[in-house]
């Protein structure tokens, strides 16, 4: 096997509370290679931590500590600042839950892309605009030349979060980190976009990270799936046989969900072991 | 016919704004629910669904069409007998609680409205249907996890002992496992009081799990209704019935079998 893209040892986000500190990630290891790796937890599991971390996003007075943190072999934390942002949007990008936040209200679509691509480069105004309008029609939007000019609340949940995936694409990283990317969009808004992303991950020979809650959503359309619990991996696993999960969390979160006749009989719920702490 | 429905929708339309920005939200909706049956409303945002709820309570404009509860039919400002026989739990546990008001507080208001006598009594026991210990009494909703809120709600919602639960969303914004647990207490409740419910929610899985019977809604319009375990035999005649149902099996890779 080739080197991985992204490697992550031992790493760990720590917040002080007052009551000492609190590790929100408590030593994560893996690897990500051109591939699509999913990490699925409950909320408070550290799974957004992850992905955060790894672009150097988790803000002060959190900390951010790794035996290893490499990506293609430079090793992020450390970077000066003005070096990470050549890393940060242009090789390794990031997709936020809700377009309704993560989109600026006052600029229209069309700047906001172009911002994207002026941060990594010196292109012409006939240039932004063609690689705006192919990028749009990529993630496919039917009219891009009427979104370019669009403002984000003109737009519906559907069309904002391909605008953001759009706009995340545009500099052609190598590495997507996904955060609950369809969370906020109705199931069958939802498929539409996670066809696009498989496209683009195939077809650009992506690596991609799909951070989610939904367990049976990740093993439809990942490869490997991370099952973190309280800030560790408790599993990894083939995406396509999750069905022999063999922790007990991961068992329990499977059978937890209702199922289309599964009948009216009590679900079973999840019995919490301390064991899985230190799993 | 010897009883009336508990709940008889006829028609119903409703509307919101004029001119230009008149929107249609629910379009001649009709369905009945029988006393201590669990009936769903499935659709995706903007299906109307929740503006169903809605309308029943008094909380959007009835501009078509009749509501019923026992026969009666509903108009104008709601009665106080009719809010003690028909309470709401909504999809927010952050956002449906008063964040500075103790768990007591919260419980006891409904109970004061009503003129309700033995109050502690049935805060203790209130707080016990719902699995929660007495503990939590004198907490305020920020001390509190998502489900715990949650089962705060229904608490709130059962205290006045209705006949009829409205669920918007009840279980949309908690995790997997806490989901579990809320909609088993909420069948545990139903089967002990008798409950009629009226269950919203955008999850095909939910819907059929909590529900006798299920309209599925889109645009403001009834798409198709359907009994417990058409859904498992697949005995589905609109189109669109079938592409949630296809959704909700997660994401099938193009050219994969």
């Amino acid at each position: 096997m080739s080197a991985p893209l992204l490697s992550v040892r031992d790493l760990t986000v720590t917040f002080d509370t007052r009551r000492g500190p609190f590790e929100a990630v408590r030593g994560v290891s893996f690897d990500v290679g051109r591939e699509r790796v999913g990490i699925v937890g409950e909320s408070g599991s550290g799974k957004s931590m992850t992905g955060r971390a790894i672009l150097g996003l988790v803000r002060p007075p959190g900390r951010v500590g790794a035996s290893r943190l490499t990506f293609d072999g430079t090793e992020l934390p450390g970077l000066p600042e003005r070096q990470m942002r050549t890393i940060r949007g242009r090789r390794i990008s990031m997709v936020m839950q809700d377009p309704r936040y993560s989109l600026n209200p006052v600029m229209t679509v069309g700047r906001q892309i172009a911002e994207a691509l002026r941060v990594h480069g010196r292109p012409s105004r006939a240039e932004i605009r063609k690689r705006s309008l192919d990028m749009l029609a990529e993630v496919q939007i039917r009219d891009p030349e009427r979104v370019l000019t669009a403002y984000p609340h003109e737009l519906s949940g559907g069309m904002g979060q391909r605008v953001m995936i759009a706009m995340m694409l545009v500099t052609q990283p190598e590495l997507l980190i996904a955060d609950e990317p369809t969370s906020a969009l109705d199931v069958t808004v939802q498929l539409e976009v996670l066809r696009i992303l498989d496209d683009l991950v195939r077809r650009r020979g992506m690596g991609l990270i799909f951070i989610s809650h939904d367990l049976r959503l990740v093993s439809t359309f990942c490869d490997r799936v991370l099952v973190m619990y309280r800030g560790r991996i408790v599993e990894e696993i083939k995406a396509s046989l999750l069905h022999q999960a063999q922790h007990p969390y991961t068992q329990g979160l499977l059978n937890c969900l209702p199922r289309i006749g599964g009948g009216h009989e009590a679900l079973p719920t999840l019995q919490r072991q301390d064991a899985w702490n230190d799993a | 016919m010897s009883q009336p429905p508990r709940i008889e929708v006829e028609n119903l339309t409703v509307t919101f704004g004029e001119g230009r920005r008149h929107v249609v939200a629910v379009d001649r909706v009709s369905f009945r629910v029988e006393p201590g049956e669990s009936y769903g409303l499935v659709g995706e945002s903007g299906s109307g669904k929740s503006t169903v709820l809605r309308a029943i309570c008094g909380l959007a404009p009835i501009e078509g069409g009749r509501v019923l509860i026992d026969g009666q039919n509903l108009t104008g400002a709601r009665s106080r007998a009719f809010t003690r026989q028909v309470q709401m739990v909504f999809q927010d546990p952050y956002g449906s609680l008063h964040p500075r008001h103790t768990i007591d507080r919260i419980l006891s208001e409904p109970l004061s409205i009503h003129g309700f006598q033995g109050r502690d009594q049935r805060i203790t026991q209130a707080l016990e249907d719902v699995g929660l210990d007495p503990a939590f009494r004198f907490r305020l909703p920020h001390q509190l996890s998502g489900g715990q809120r949650q089962r705060i709600a229904i608490a709130r919602a059962l205290i006045l002992e209705p006949t009829v639960l409205l669920l918007d969303e009840p279980t949309s914004a908690l995790d997997a496992s806490i989901q579990a647990e809320i909609l088993n207490l909420l069948t545990r409740l139903r089967r002990e009081k008798q409950l009629t419910y009226l269950f919203v929610s955008h999850d095909l899985a939910v819907i059929d799990h909590m529900c006798d019977r299920l309209l599925v809604m889109r645009g403001g319009k009834a798409v198709e209704e359907m009994t417990d375990g058409a859904l498992a035999s697949r005995d589905v005649d609109s189109d669109y019935t079938r592409a949630l149902m296809k959704a909700s099996e997660g994401f099938v890779r193009p050219g994969a079998a």
